[in-house]
């Protein structure tokens, strides 16, 4: 191996630096059957930061130290004082982290650090960031960490200009990725270009519900639906189309779990069902005897007490609310 | 034995409209495959295999989705290859006979115990990718052999001490391991670990007033913690705080203070809780965000009708729980999600009181519309006097209001079918290696289904709750902390005390 040969009890610079060996005790639990070379590595560390040298031998042995744990986040923090006492230049070290990301997109430590450097290079460095999240997410389109520092960047340093066009990009490859919903829903509420949730509520209505007929056991559409009226109910039950679209998906497929239960929230809500929507349940009531005196409510909740048997327990006591609140 | 399939509890449906419920494939999984499939798909599984009713409207469920189909997409297409093992596990306990299914829905205690012994003493060298997490690594051995009742050696109990101690910064808090910089979540790793050993040296081990200075020293001018000197802020360091500050006694108003309010900006339009702010709902993070609002006295900060709502349909065909809508089920959210889902069952008051709210009376126009409710306790909270290792003691005397709201025979399906391996230790998934973490969380979650339906926290779950042998069942946590109940009570007394 390589590493042997090439690490730090090797390198010039280190010829005054006497490793220090971790001290877990006689009889220590979780040992872990280091490999010589990571050891070698965390000996010389232990040994600078214990010193607090903030010197560039100190940096490349971060680096080293990184490589061999990205997950380190004692060696992540020694890294950023020795950076800022070197007065490093930060364009370099986004190029160093942004290696170390592409094999290890998951790591808590390596995002917070290109949170850091963000923060420091500026709204310049905006749209370089957001390069980066894109080819990480073109990769895997739900990794949190990127979808959380993009939306960081976004907030802080800007870039909004084609935010709605990337979320219908990757809605167009994979509808059923809940990450771009989401993303998308930050879009509409915050992007200082698109005048908030109120200016965008008619055509992300229109767009969902489009979504929803192309696809109805696609639950992120219809959570995203009810996420536009969020704590207006009043609205969300004034607003036809949303009636509408359960209507349509339920003549289709009578047990869709996502329109009986939007539907649900609606009567609850105060839906004054149409002559449409009865005669629609009309069979469904009727299958059954029990429901023939209930209310429409109780009636559809019943249904999905039969429809959706996981959630058995759930809907069972969400009817007892719904009673409840009559009394 | 408890009859799992073909309906053999009372409460369990006896029969099925349709199996595809709601992940995305099963919808897609029959028209563009051609042949129907070969078995019941998984999404029977809770329910057994009987016979569908004659839908009852003109509308055809069964004809087939419009001719021209298109391609799947990634995620429908891993769901598919997740339900395809999952379905082939379930097929043959369902053809099996009775003893048989007896046998696979054991729980195989002595495999675990010796899969998460042996950890404490030997790890190889891939392990060195946690070498800043050995406080994790102790919990997630202790805990679980603590969930099924495993006494530890004295000498290996006081070598944990030991070790945990050389983990703790001499300024408070414990690093991922020695000379480590402190760590909230490491702390809260070591913390749980000494409480589960729960001796005397075990709990005077804790140097209680650095721990405070270092956990002020966390907090951000928002409220909200950051793990470490200079670390990021979301709710896992929140909840970690939080926790480790109730459990020993030393949360007050000045580590409370603002907390609760970061929290509720996390909870999303989809109702689970996210990392930070905007992000996106994550079982993770929802039960890290309810639990420490529960802790801080301020669940009613959160849209809970909403939240319980979004975690049950986390619950998928394969019986287990996925972490985010749309994603794969997965052993470890069988706690986060399942633990979330039953900590709402003591929350009856608040729940009902938040339905009256948003359906009876409409919300006055003009109130913020994100429709998290911050209306009612919080300014008049804030006096000194309150005492806040108590909201974690009366929480666990609470009766649970509600029976189950999930499907606990069918995670404890999941868990007992899926995740366990058969050389010990549980996993993510069919296909996946085992691990210390998933071992930690499916036990855990095991532990909340087998005790979701009793009423009162000392009392013993009926049979029909606990699937396979009786011998399954596990010792019950408080789901706050997540550290085996009676351990919790032994450090409550103790940190009173002090
Ligand atoms: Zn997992």
């Amino acid at each position: 191996m390589e590493h042997a040969k090439s690490g730090p009890g090797s390198w010039p610079e280190m010829a005054d630096v006497v490793p220090v060996p971790q001290d877990d005790g006689p009889s220590p639990v979780v040992p872990i059957a280091y490999r010589d070379d990571f050891r070698e590595v965390m000996d010389y560390f232990r040994a600078l930061y214990l010193a607090g040298e903030r010197s560039p031998r100190a940096l490349r042995l971060t680096a080293e130290a990184i490589e061999v744990n990205p997950g380190n986040y004692t060696v992540w923090h020694f890294r950023r004082l020795i950076l800022e006492a070197l007065d490093y230049d930060l364009l370099q070290e986004m190029n160093f982290v942004e290696k170390i990301a592409e094999c290890n997109p998951k790591n808590y430590q390596i995002w917070h650090h290109k949170r850091w450097l963000a923060e420091k290079l500026g709204p310049d460095v905006a749209n370089k960031e957001h390069e980066f999240t894109m080819k990480i997410l073109a990769l895997d389109a739900k990794n949190y960490h990127a979808w959380s520092h993009r939306q960081w960047v976004l907030q802080t340093l800007g870039g909004w200009e084609s935010e709605l066009q990337y979320c219908n990009q990757l809605l167009e490859e994979d509808i059923f990725n809940n990450s771009a919903w989401n993303q998308r829903y930050l879009v509409i509420t915050r992007s200082p270009l698109l005048g908030g949730l109120m200016a965008m509520r008619d055509s992300e209505v229109h767009y969902t519900i489009e979504a929803i007929l192309a696809n109805p056991q696609n639950e992120s559409p219809w959570r995203y639906l009810r996420g536009l009226y969020k704590g207006e109910n009043n609205l969300l039950v004034a607003d036809e189309r949303i009636s509408d679209v359960c209507l349509k998906v339920l003549k289709n497929d009578w047990s869709c779990v996502f329109a009986l239960s939007l539907l649900l929230d609606l009567l609850r809500s105060g839906l004054q069902p149409s002559d449409e929507l009865k005669a629609t349940l009309e069979p469904i009531r009727n299958s059954n005897p029990e429901m023939a005196d209930a209310d429409l409510a109780t009636a559809v909740c019943c249904t999905l007490q039969k429809c959706d048997p996981l959630r058995v327990n759930y809907w069972s006591w969400y009817k007892t609310t719904l009673s409840s609140q009559i009394s | 034995m408890v009859r799992l399939l073909g309906g053999g509890s009372a409460r369990r449906p006896q029969h099925t409209a349709r199996s595809r419920n709601r992940r995305p494939q099963q919808a897609r999984a029959q028209p563009s495959g051609g042949d129907p499939p070969p078995t019941p798909a998984p999404a029977a599984a809770p329910m057994a295999s009987s016979p569908q009713p004659a839908p009852p409207t003109g509308g055809d469920p069964a004809a087939p989705a419009d001719p021209e189909l298109p391609r799947l997409t990634v995620t429908q297409v891993e769901q598919m290859k997740v339900e395809a093992r999952v379905a082939d596990i379930y097929r043959v306990l369902f053809g099996a006979a009775s003893n048989t299914k007896s046998i696979m829905l054991e729980l195989w205690r002595d495999q675990h115990i010796e899969y998460l012994t042996h950890g404490l003493r030997h790890l190889g060298p891939a392990f060195h990718v946690l070498d800043a997490n050995r406080p994790w690594l102790c919990y997630w051995m202790v805990h679980p052999l603590a969930l099924l009742d495993e006494v530890l050696d004295d000498d290996l109990e006081d070598d944990i001490v030991d070790f945990l101690a050389r983990c703790q910064d001499k300024d408070g808090g414990y690093g991922g391991g020695p000379g480590q910089l402190p760590h909230l979540a490491t702390t809260y790793a070591a913390v749980n670990t000494l409480v589960t050993i729960g001796s005397e040296r075990a709990l005077s081990s804790i140097n209680r007033d650095n721990l405070y200075k270092f956990m002020l020293r966390m907090k951000d001018e928002s409220g909200a913690f950051r793990m470490h000197d200079g670390g990021e802020i979301d709710v896992r360091a929140s909840y970690t705080a939080i926790s480790v500050a109730s459990l020993v006694n030393i949360l007050d108003v000045e580590l409370a203070k603002g907390v609760g309010d970061y929290i509720a900006r996390c909870q999303t339009y989809e109702g689970g809780i996210a990392g930070e702010p905007h992000a996106e709902a994550h079982g993770g993070y929802t039960f890290c965000g309810l639990a420490a609002l529960i802790l801080l006295n301020e669940a009613e900060k959160l849209d809970l009708p909403c939240l319980i709502d979004w975690v049950a349909f986390r619950q998928g065909v394969e019986c287990g729980f996925q972490g985010r809508t749309n994603k794969l089920v997965d052993g470890c959210y069988s706690f986060w999600q399942g633990a979330a889902i039953a900590l709402t069952q003591k929350l009856v008051m608040i729940i009902d009181e938040q339905l009256k709210l948003s359906y009876s009376c409409k919300k006055p126009s003009g109130e913020d519309a994100c429709g998290t409710s911050s209306s009612g306790c919080t300014s008049e909270k804030s006096s000194s006097a309150v005492d806040y290792a108590k909201f974690g003691y009366d929480f666990i005397q609470r009766s649970n209001q509600v029976g189950p709201l999930f499907h606990n025979i069918a995670l404890q399906q999941y868990i007992l079918l899926c995740a366990q391996v058969l050389e010990g230790g549980l996993r993510d998934k069919p296909g996946k290696n085992r691990d210390h973490y998933h071992s930690c969380y499916c036990l855990s979650g095991l532990s909340v289904s087998q005790y979701s339906a009793t009423t009162d926290s000392d009392s013993c779950p009926l049979p029909q709750h606990v699937l396979g042998p009786y011998s399954n069942l596990l010792e019950p946590i408080h789901p706050l902390y997540n550290v085996v109940l009676d351990k919790y009570h032994t450090a409550y007394e103790f940190f009173s005390q002090e």
